[in-house]
């Protein structure tokens, strides 16, 4: 571990993330550019999240990664591993033991307190990409506050899917001011934008950081007719029973037989240690082994 | 009356190069106004000037706005003048596909400057949609299609419709009509004179073609090498031209 720096980048990079922190949670929601360097890893591999990491991880904290909810996807591990050997720092698969916890495509079920901060993987920052491919037009429509184009958006949900179709990366409008992209997590996870901890979000490839502070105000945007609704498969987990947790659909048999269970690895197996258990699910301690 | 636009000195140059200069004229509430003139005199880099597209040289620009009267549109912040330009404003250009968003359906086309000023009623909005769409003979079932899939004549139309749509007080039009085959042209002429009548729009359209100032504009201006060598009442113009030029583009158009 003395081969590295603590956390792998230097001071100066880590100062000038920092600083670009700093920024995003002085103006939430604005996308604030940052010069991402190569990270041991390839874009798409959540480069952008491991720098901010890097750049708020210090050697007391517990670190926490999930991929899709879960903490034992390939990706999940690989980078709680990096951060194993470059920070030496303890790691946790418990939500309500971590400090810091990174994430791709999931806010966790257990609500976050105001002592941990929770990094955003992003893919494609800019929520006005889909209509407005120059850089230049729609950093003028941020600054100039012009989200007309994002209505626009939803409008043609409704009209090929006769609702808003949209599920995932379901923008969101921050304190009243930007709009912002909540990266790829299912719209169900929305209303926990508004949460006690620090949300931080990294784009690598697209050098952007921003950041939403704490008790911060966040609308998903929506129309009075056709109003925001945070939907999740109308079941409930067939291990744990919970019924207010965001489900994956797994087919686990030939004949095409389902089952639904929470994405958040965590939340599931704790509510069955505590005895909860779902249609298809057996008690705990059974299959522990 | 206070004109609509009140223009003053305009001068733009490229380079060295002239694009247009000393153009000054008023326009006033419910008038048309043509600019005619030959390739290269001028007609778009002025039109650019008064809609805000291009910053002239010199000169100023000054536009009835509801809330303060007359403002000049040059010197004003940008977040005001775009705030026109959405609004009060409209710009129909040449190839519908630069004003419009191809990869929208026709109805989000429509509705995108309803939504720009916080139009949050799906219903409403597709109401107005349809309704515009049939304004311009859209028919409603075209609604969700993309105007990749329309003709160059319903695209045109599109683009009207999407720039009427908040009601604006002034249009610009840059060759509406340019490119299109001669009976598509003839409809849509046919279409905006309704339009302009109905709605009592204040209008500043550049051609060369003297039949759609004949049929669309109650005042002409003629323009040669970036100057303007002949304003007067359209009919005035054409059946009774004073510059020797202005003898020569109407009497070659009349022979053609
Ligand atoms: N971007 C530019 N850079 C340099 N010169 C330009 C530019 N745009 C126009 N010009 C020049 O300015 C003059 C006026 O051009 P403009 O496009 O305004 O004419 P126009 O009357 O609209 O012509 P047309 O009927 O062909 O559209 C021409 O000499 C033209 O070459
Ligand atoms: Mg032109």
């Amino acid at each position: 571990m003395s081969d590295y720096n603590f956390a792998y980048l230097d001071e100066q990079t880590k100062r000038m993330i920092r600083r670009a922190i700093l920024k995003g949670l002085a103006i939430p929601g604005y996308q604030v550019p940052f010069a991402s360097r190569e990270m041991p890893m390839p874009y798409g591999w959540g480069t952008g999240g491991v720098q901010v990491s890097a750049a708020v991880l210090t050697p007391d904290d517990t670190f926490k990664v999930i991929d899709q909810g879960a903490d034992d996807t390939t990706n999940a591990v690989s980078i709680r591993r990096f951060f194993q050997k470059t920070a030496g720092i303890a790691v946790t698969e418990a939500t309500a033991d971590a400090s810091v916890i990174q994430t791709r495509h999931r806010i966790p079920e257990q609500v976050l307190r105001s002592d941990q901060i929770i990094v955003y993987q992003v893919p494609i920052p800019e929520p006005l990409r889909f209509l407005e491919p120059s850089e230049v037009e729609t950093r003028k429509m941020h600054s100039l506050e012009e989200y007309g184009l994002m209505h626009v958006k939803l409008y043609e949900d409704i009209s090929q899917h006769g609702d808003i179709a949209t599920a995932y990366a379901y923008p969101v409008k921050v304190e009243g001011r930007y709009v912002m992209d909540p990266s790829p997590i299912p719209k169900f996870d929305n209303p926990k934008l508004e949460m006690a901890g620090i949300q931080l979000f990294g784009a690598g490839r697209e050098q952007r950081i921003y950041a939403i502070p704490p008790y911060t105000k966040v609308v998903s945007l929506d129309f009075e007719d056709y109003p925001f609704q945070p939907t999740k498969a109308d079941h409930a987990c067939d291990l744990c029973a919970a019924t207010d947790s965001y489900l994956d659909e797994l087919i686990v048999d030939d004949e095409g037989s389902r089952m639904f269970m929470c994405s958040d690895t965590d939340y599931c197996s704790t509510r069955r240690k505590q005895g909860h258990n779902g249609a298809q699910g057996v008690p705990y301690a059974e299959d522990a082994a | 009356m206070t004109p609509l636009l009140q223009v003053e000195n305009i001068a733009k140059f490229y380079g060295a190069r002239i694009g247009c200069t000393d153009v000054s004229f008023d326009l006033y509430p419910g008038e048309v106004m043509g600019i005619v003139g030959e390739s290269g005199s001028g007609k778009s880099t002025l039109l650019n000037c008064l809609a805000g597209h291009l910053t002239p040289d010199d000169g100023s620009v000054q536009f009835d706005t509801r809330a303060e009267g007359l403002r000049d549109t040059i010197t004003m912040s940008e977040p005001e003048r775009r705030m026109l330009s959405r609004t009060d404003w409209a710009f129909v250009h040449q190839h519908a596909r630069d004003g419009l968003r191809m990869n929208v359906s026709a109805g989000g086309n429509v509705g995108e400057r309803l939504m720009a000023i916080n139009a949050r009623h799906y219903g409403d909005i597709r109401g107005s949609a349809i309704d515009w769409l049939g304004r311009v003979e859209i028919s409603e079932d075209r609604i969700d299609d993309r105007p990749t899939a329309f003709s160059g004549g319903m695209q045109q139309r599109l683009q009207i419709a999407r720039n009427l749509v908040t009601g604006p007080r002034l249009v610009f039009m840059d060759e509406p009509t340019g490119g299109l085959d001669v009976s598509v042209q003839a409809r849509l002429l046919d279409l905006l004179r309704g339009l302009v009548r109905e709605m009592n729009l204040s209008a500043i359209i550049v051609t060369h073609d003297l039949a759609v100032v004949r049929l669309l504009a109650d005042r002409l201006m003629v323009m040669k090498d970036g100057h303007v060598i002949e304003t007067g009442l359209t009919d005035q113009v054409l059946d009774d031209p004073q510059h020797a030029y202005t003898q020569l583009l109407v009497s070659s158009v009349l022979q053609v």
